[in-house]
């Protein structure tokens, strides 16, 4: 079941707990919008720690403008980059 | 962000932060290098162990370990780090072990 589809604004969670996360310090906090969907799979925030993955998390691609990463950002205005993100970090922005 | 808010930001984590020059040379893999990644696969394939928990592991080593291991030198450490986790291995066996091959090179 997934919760997201391709079109949809979202935020990332700005959490930061510790443990082993695969969600980049970067992305916490900014806007995209999802681009694409590449399958369900166990929660590596549980296999890192002996886990079995459960329950698996849907996968994102979010692609960012560039300039919504990093406040400095002098390249050309149309840079994105495009982020592979499991949805429990993932909220809606309306 | 102040300096604070980084508390849970890990080492390893550095996208964006000024990390100095890449080297993009090739090189080639030393056999060791090549039994850490073989052994890997053989832990992962038999479902002894996770890449997450290799990866874990890896973060785990501290940003001055981090800094000095070479890649293979990080995995070997996680994998060493994880087997002694599950008791898989155990201290006195990898030691026994490092001091039959020490003796063997010395002897050689």
């Amino acid at each position: 079941m997934m919760r997201f589809h391709p079109g949809d604004e979202v935020r990332v969670r700005s959490w930061q707990p510790p443990g082993h996360i695969r969600t980049p310090w970067f992305t916490r906090g900014h806007t995209g919008r999802v681009v694409g969907m590449l399958g369900t799979f166990g929660n590596p925030e549980n296999l890192a720690y002996g886990g079995d993955g459960a329950p698996r998390q849907p996968l994102y691609r979010v692609r960012f403008a560039q300039s919504e990463l990093w406040s400095d950002y002098d390249g050309r205005p149309g840079d994105t980059l495009i982020v592979d993100l499991y949805e429990h970090w993932l909220e809606a922005t309306r | 962000m102040a300096e604070e808010t980084h508390m849970h930001r890990r080492h390893h984590d550095m996208g964006g932060l000024d990390a100095g020059p890449i080297d993009r040379h090739e090189h080639d893999h030393a056999p060791w290098e090549k039994q850490t990644d073989a052994i890997m696969r053989l832990l992962v394939a038999k479902g002894v162990m996770t890449v997450d928990e290799l990866r874990r592991g890896i973060e785990e080593l501290g940003p001055g370990a981090y800094d000095a291991m070479s890649y293979y030198e990080r995995w070997i450490s996680s994998i060493t780090g994880n087997l002694l986790e599950k008791r898989i291995l155990d201290p006195a066996e990898i030691g026994r072990t490092m001091d039959e091959v020490r003796h063997r090179h010395e002897t050689a």
